[in-house]
């Protein structure tokens, strides 16, 4: 009786631990900037989220996590075709290259961009000649996004397609379907929720992104100043108040793409 | 057309991830095998490689023991109602959704010198904004969802079956645990392992709000080559940024192979 006593208590303890650990870690903080950011009332946040600086940070970044999440569905969609259909030589490497990204530390990507696109680099001087500029400018930043976000929406299609019935693929070319039509209305569809979660979740990690960004934007206010560098630059200055405005206006923004993600998932696995 | 899909492909990649990675590699030797090493060799970046190198260790070991014990309890606990663990089940992914500076910014504004418990614990004499303390939190903050969405669904795939007949017959939870839950999630629990050095070794965001950046104090290796950028120390930027590349493609090559074993098992 008393081993067993003691083995309860023991578990009480540890799960009292593990749990209360998970709460501080993670809904602390995140209750902490909220709390933070209407301290005041709400005038007061609405006053610091819509400064104009802030509020043209925010539409930026959206601006551009749009463009760059666009670009990674053409990339991505193409790519997770072309590794899981095609066989040639290169395409193991290939396929482990794709998760690269995600091993570099961000700010090692941002130099990466910026001795690639720099002034003094090969791109860079072709582009200037040519009258553009890429570096410190929007193209960079795009870039930068681009490069963070490679691997999800490739890696979101890649499950789908193996998953694949062929059955149904045939059954199009027998019935005589073109190829073009069979990929648009047999293949494509059973694709389609791969790249949406994909394309949403390259959004909101875009959104957030800072080491890449903040080392080849140039970060002029109004003009290359994206939320995450924004929001660094207040807490430098000292302005918490304006900096967990902004970040109430991205988490929340974040959180429903987040939901949104779940939700597709969901209803996948259900079928 | 499958010719020019191929082509694409090989030549997004080149463009996108393999110029990048060579590019690095030819900015650190810019000044010779000499420049390199002394850029690596330099007091500041031996003690910022020295801080990652220690934020490593104590942040994977900390959030492997609590990530596998939270996916445990998320799995197999009869003591939360369905609801309750739908809930913390969603909890878990919020840090994917925060950014890094965010994410730091949390942690200043919980624990920084303005706030309750920031002012209880310079009371007490440990400083946690600006100093180690800060820094593991922000990491542990950050990397929080790796390990238990790698375990989670190792256990829900092998039930609880096995578990149950260890426990019936006797074998004492500890045991149980070693003996049957172990061997089955190991290689679940060594691909987040991996992830999670992956992460720690390049964040970023929420360690240079926290840490305050002060050389030789709480400086890391990503923080000091963004100092170094923004000093326009190209040469001694590359040169450590080539040094987290090479572990991030180690890891990479781990990550590859755990994953191959985790398909195995």
């Amino acid at each position: 009786m008393n081993f067993i006593m003691r083995g309860r208590l023991w578990s009480f303890g540890f799960r009292s631990t593990i749990m209360l650990y998970f709460i501080l870690l993670i809904v602390l903080p995140i209750v902490g900037v909220y709390s933070q950011s209407f301290q005041q009332g709400w005038s007061t946040f609405w006053e610091s989220a819509t400064d104009q600086l802030a509020w043209e940070a925010v539409l930026l970044t959206i601006k551009l996590a749009v463009i760059s999440a666009v670009i990674n569905v053409l990339l991505g969609t193409m790519i997770g075709w072309v590794l899981i259909r095609y066989r040639f030589p290169g395409r193991r490497i290939l396929n482990s290259l794709v998760d690269l990204p995600f091993a570099l530390p961000t700010a090692v990507g941002g130099l990466m961009i910026l001795l690639l696109l720099g002034p003094n680099s090969f791109v860079g001087g072709l582009a200037e000649k040519l009258g553009f500029e890429i570096v410190f400018h929007e193209p960079a930043i795009i870039v930068a996004m681009v490069f963070v976000t490679f691997p999800f929406v490739i890696r979101g299609v890649q499950p789908l397609l193996e998953e694949m019935d062929k059955s149904e693929e045939e059954a199009s070319y027998t019935l005589g379907a073109s190829r073009a039509r069979t990929f648009l209305q047999v293949i494509f569809p059973s694709m389609l929720p791969g790249i949406i979660s994909g394309a949403m979740l390259a959004f909101s990690r875009a959104l957030a992104e800072f080491g890449a960004v903040v080392l080849v934007a140039g970060n002029i206010p109004g003009k290359t100043l994206i939320a995450s560098v924004y929001i660094f630059g207040e807490i430098e200055s000292d302005n918490t108040q304006g900096a967990a405005a902004v970040s109430v206006l991205l988490l929340t923004l974040s959180f429903l793409i987040l939901g949104a993600v779940n939700l597709v998932q969901a209803r996948r696995h259900r079928k | 057309m499958r010719r020019l899909l191929i082509g694409l492909t090989y030549l997004v990649f080149l463009v996108l991830l393999v110029a990048p990675l060579a590019k690095i590699f030819v900015g650190s030797w810019g000044d010779g095998w000499s420049g390199f090493t002394e850029s690596l060799t330099r007091e500041q970046s031996l003690h910022a490689l020295m801080m990652t190198g220690i934020l490593v260790v104590i942040v994977t070991v900390l959030n492997t023991v609590f990530g596998v014990m939270l996916a445990i309890y998320l799995v197999r606990a009869e003591w939360m109602s369905r609801r309750i663990k739908g809930l913390l089940n969603s909890i878990v992914d919020l840090p994917f959704a925060v950014s890094p500076v965010i994410g730091g910014l949390m942690i200043v504004l919980v624990l920084g010198p303005n706030s309750a418990i920031g002012a209880f614990f310079e009371d007490v004499g440990i400083k946690v904004v600006y100093a180690l303390p800060g820094m593991i939190l922000a990491t542990l903050f950050v990397t929080f969802p790796l390990m238990v969405r790698e375990v989670m669904p190792v256990l829900q795939e092998i039930g609880a079956q096995q578990e149950e007949a260890a426990s019936t017959l006797g074998a004492y939870s500890w045991y149980t645990f070693w003996k049957v839950t172990w061997p089955s999630i190991r290689w679940g629990v060594i691909y987040g392992v991996v992830l999670t050095v992956a992460r720690t070794l390049g964040e970023f965001g929420a360690v240079l709000v926290v840490s305050g950046n002060i050389m030789n104090k709480t400086q890391t290796a990503t923080t000091l080559v963004y100092q170094d950028v923004e000093n326009f120390n190209v040469t001694e930027a590359s040169s450590v940024a080539l040094v987290l590349a090479a572990f991030s493609v180690g890891l990479l090559l781990l990550m590859e192979w755990a994953k191959k074993r985790k398909e195995v098992h």
